[in-house]
């Protein structure tokens, strides 16, 4: 039963706490919460944030424009839109890419892993955990911290622009390969910095892990990309700690989205169990063993053990996986030797493909379906943050409870904290996907 | 600073849009503290929790009017701002999401949502000019982070804002790049889209698609026929310059009559 079912109806004369616009989360959410006499009677995160639609306005589209259209719904993780496209219209189209632009794409998300982790934890979510506003307040008090965390950003956001031309919607990648690829050189210009973002990070790991974290367990389903020989960024099949394991093309067998009234976006459930967590927690409890040794044991430094069942220390696990993005950026770059073509060319022919990556902020499905002439004729995508809204709302119904003594503006404060665990991005989940219908 | 000696208030709003604009803003590392130090950061919910009511000397606004609630709030926006500024093509042009503009919005909303009746969307997707009148409209998908630096100071020192208006063409020439048209009989929108971004597509052999929208006196209907010539189809040109800027006028007009006063 979900806690909406366990409600009792709403009754007059509730006292409300309103969250109108959700700071610090990429685009817009609303939170309520009604209580009466010590209880929560009703909860509700919203997302006003307007339906962009592009599922619609994708057909009709060439594959090859698909990249640039679909790095347009976030402007925080635009690769991870890229990649899940370009890889799920790669399996439709029988497309392989070369050994060196895996190691590339791979790279590439390295670079848009460590800028939107260090946003998240220094510039979205910190801030909460000092009481202050903004990054801004943080770095009155803390100078050093918050230059340090643009200098890593900065560093992040450099990786993508050698690679890609510019950070937000960087322009090189495409269905094949990448219209241009790096020379060895211009990589291996990144590699002091990335030496010193390695130490830089491990120190974000031994300040997160400083914080105090309410005590708060809950007892997920963690789904993540799940790899063989690596840490899973870009490939691997879907797994949970529930035994959930399947490719990416079974995605829709086993996820389903239930449109709910007070929001736009949709809320992803495991059909046969409900809700799940995707996002940095589910890929270090999922994953833990592959990450790299200096991770892992900065890990075991902030005594950051899997299972982790707090959320709140997602916090430390984006840093822990910033500490990996250094590292394996450093490897990647190490072995590059540029590939004979930048790309390969796909030839269109009628097909369907689906590709799952995963974004910063937690598992992305894409599906397509192409016809004779390479124009899209359907399209699907499931952003992490629609997968997270459901088991977000859950935390809550849970986490409220136990601050009902605290006043309004405490109450909202702590609930947003609680939501910013996930790093909603709100944009992304305002446009998913066609849903099977559910009637009764 | 103001002649009463305050720091200047910002305010940043949002619409539909991917946030990368705004975002533009917290990707100027080297100088974020020094920008946060010189204004006052009123209202911007991506980066802060403080949210302060207007009047506000700056009013930066991304994202394109999708929405009754939207069409309304942009009125309340434009009452509060001394100067408003679009940043990006969503708010100067309607953004990508304005390809819903020639299509059954209704069916897209079907499409995308089990339960369409709980949806309440405008058929159009509009840039922010067609709602209230506008300061300056910085070009780009996203912005280019310097063009916004240099915008804020020069709103803040009353200056008019140093942005080129010529075409991407002079960028390219800059760089030195091989003309992609000329040498690869690659459709390039850079003829007609304005300078700002550096020229990133050609200097990686691939034709402009106008994420800057038309530049000032584009001839877009002239680069269309030539498109032709080069041998895409109708479709192809129409999909070329329906995209991130479809919606402005100069791009438009490639496949329609001017609008009837
Ligand atoms: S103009 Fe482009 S980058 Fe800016 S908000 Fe719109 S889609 Fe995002
Ligand atoms: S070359 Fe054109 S499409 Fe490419 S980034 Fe510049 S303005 Fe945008």
């Amino acid at each position: 039963m979900t806690p909406a079912d366990s409600a009792p109806a709403v009754t007059p004369g509730v006292s409300r706490i309103d969250v109108p616009v959700l700071a610090r989360v990429e685009g817009e959410g609303e939170l309520h919460i009604r209580t009466r006499g010590g209880r929560i009677v009703d909860l509700k995160l919203s997302i006003p944030e307007p339906p962009r639609l592009f599922e619609g306005f994708l057909r009709g589209r060439h594959f090859m424009e698909v990249p640039d259209i679909t790095a347009r719904i976030c402007g925080i993780c635009p690769i991870a839109y890229q990649m899940s496209s370009i890889h799920a219209l790669e399996r439709a189209l029988g497309v392989e890419a070369h050994p060196s632009i895996r190691l590339l794409r791979r790279l590439f998300y390295c670079g848009e892993w460590i800028e939107s982790h260090v946003l998240h934890i220094f510039f979205l979510h910190l801030p909460d955990f000092l009481g202050c506003q903004d990054a801004f307040e943080v770095a009155a008090k803390n100078a050093d911290a918050v230059r340090m965390a643009l200098r890593l950003k900065k560093l992040g956001n450099g990786i993508v622009r050698v690679m890609g031309g510019r950070e937000i919607h960087p322009v090189s990648a495409c269905v094949g390969g990448f219209y241009r690829v790096p020379r060895k050189e211009e990589l291996e210009a990144l590699v002091p910095e990335l030496e010193w973002a390695l130490a830089a990070s491990l120190q974000a790991v031994s300040l997160t892990a400083s914080l105090e974290f309410p005590d708060f367990e809950q007892d997920y389903e963690f789904v993540a990309l799940s790899h063989p020989d690596e840490y899973a960024l870009n490939e691997g099949r879907i797994v949970s700690n529930r035994g959930l394991n399947v490719d990416a093309a079974e995605f829709e067998e086993h996820i389903v989205e239930q449109h709910v009234r007070h929001s736009n976006a949709l809320h992803s459930v495991i059909r046969e169990r409900g809700s799940y967590m995707v996002g940095p927690l589910a890929r270090f409890n999922l994953n833990y063993a592959q990450l790299t040794e200096k991770a892992r044991r900065a890990a075991e430094q902030a005594r950051l053990k899997p299972p982790v069942r707090n959320p709140f220390r997602s916090i430390v696990a984006r840093a822990v996986e910033t500490v990996f993005a250094c590292e394996e950026a450093l490897r990647l770059i190490a072995a590059y030797e540029p590939p004979p073509l930048p790309r390969v060319e796909a030839r269109p022919r009628p097909a369907t493909g689906a590709a799952a990556t995963e974004a910063p902020r937690g598992l992305l499905y894409h599906r397509y379906s192409v016809d004779e002439n390479g124009l899209i004729t359907e399209a699907r995508i499931v952003p992490p943050t629609a997968q997270n809204l459901r088991r977000m709302e859950e935390d809550l119904w849970s986490y409220v409870p136990g601050l009902l003594g605290l006043d309004s503006a405490q109450i909202a404060w702590r609930a947003e904290m609680a939501v910013r665990n996930y790093d909603p991005c709100i944009s992304c989940a305002t446009h998913f996907l066609k849903l099977r219908r559910e009637d009764g | 600073m103001s002649s009463d000696g305050r720091k200047p208030r910002i305010a940043v709003f949002k619409f539909a849009s991917c946030d990368g604009c705004q975002l533009s803003l917290l990707d100027a590392e080297d100088e974020l503290l020094a920008v946060a130090g010189a204004v006052e950061i009123a209202y911007f919910p991506e980066a802060s929790r403080r949210m302060e009511k207007g009047p506000y000397d700056i009013a930066l606004v991304e994202g394109s009017i999708t929405t009754h609630h939207d069409a309304e709030a942009i009125q309340r926006i434009r009452r509060q701002a001394k100067t408003l500024v679009t940043i990006g093509a969503c708010a100067t042009a309607g953004g990508i999401q304005a390809l819903r503009n020639w299509h059954d919005t209704a069916e897209w909303v079907r499409l995308v949502y089990a339960k369409p009746d709980f949806i309440s969307t405008l058929k159009t997707s509009t840039p922010v000019a067609e709602h209230v009148p506008v300061d300056f409209e910085l070009r780009g998908c996203p912005i280019n982070k310097h063009q916004l630096l240099e915008l804020i100071s020069a709103t803040l020192a009353g200056r008019r804002p140093n942005i080129p208006t010529y075409s991407l063409c002079i960028e390219c020439k800059r760089r030195g790049n091989i003309c992609v048209m000329v040498a690869a009989g690659t459709p390039c929108l850079g003829p007609v889209t304005q300078a700002g971004c550096g020229a990133l597509c050609p200097s990686m052999r691939r034709g402009c698609y106008g994420c800057f929208g038309p530049m000032e006196n584009a001839n877009a209907p002239s680069l269309a026929s030539q498109f032709r010539v080069l041998g895409s189809s109708r479709d192809e040109v129409e999909r070329a310059f329906r995209s991130y800027n479809g919606w402005a006028w100069p791009f438009r007009k490639v496949f329609e009559e001017a609008p009837k006063p």
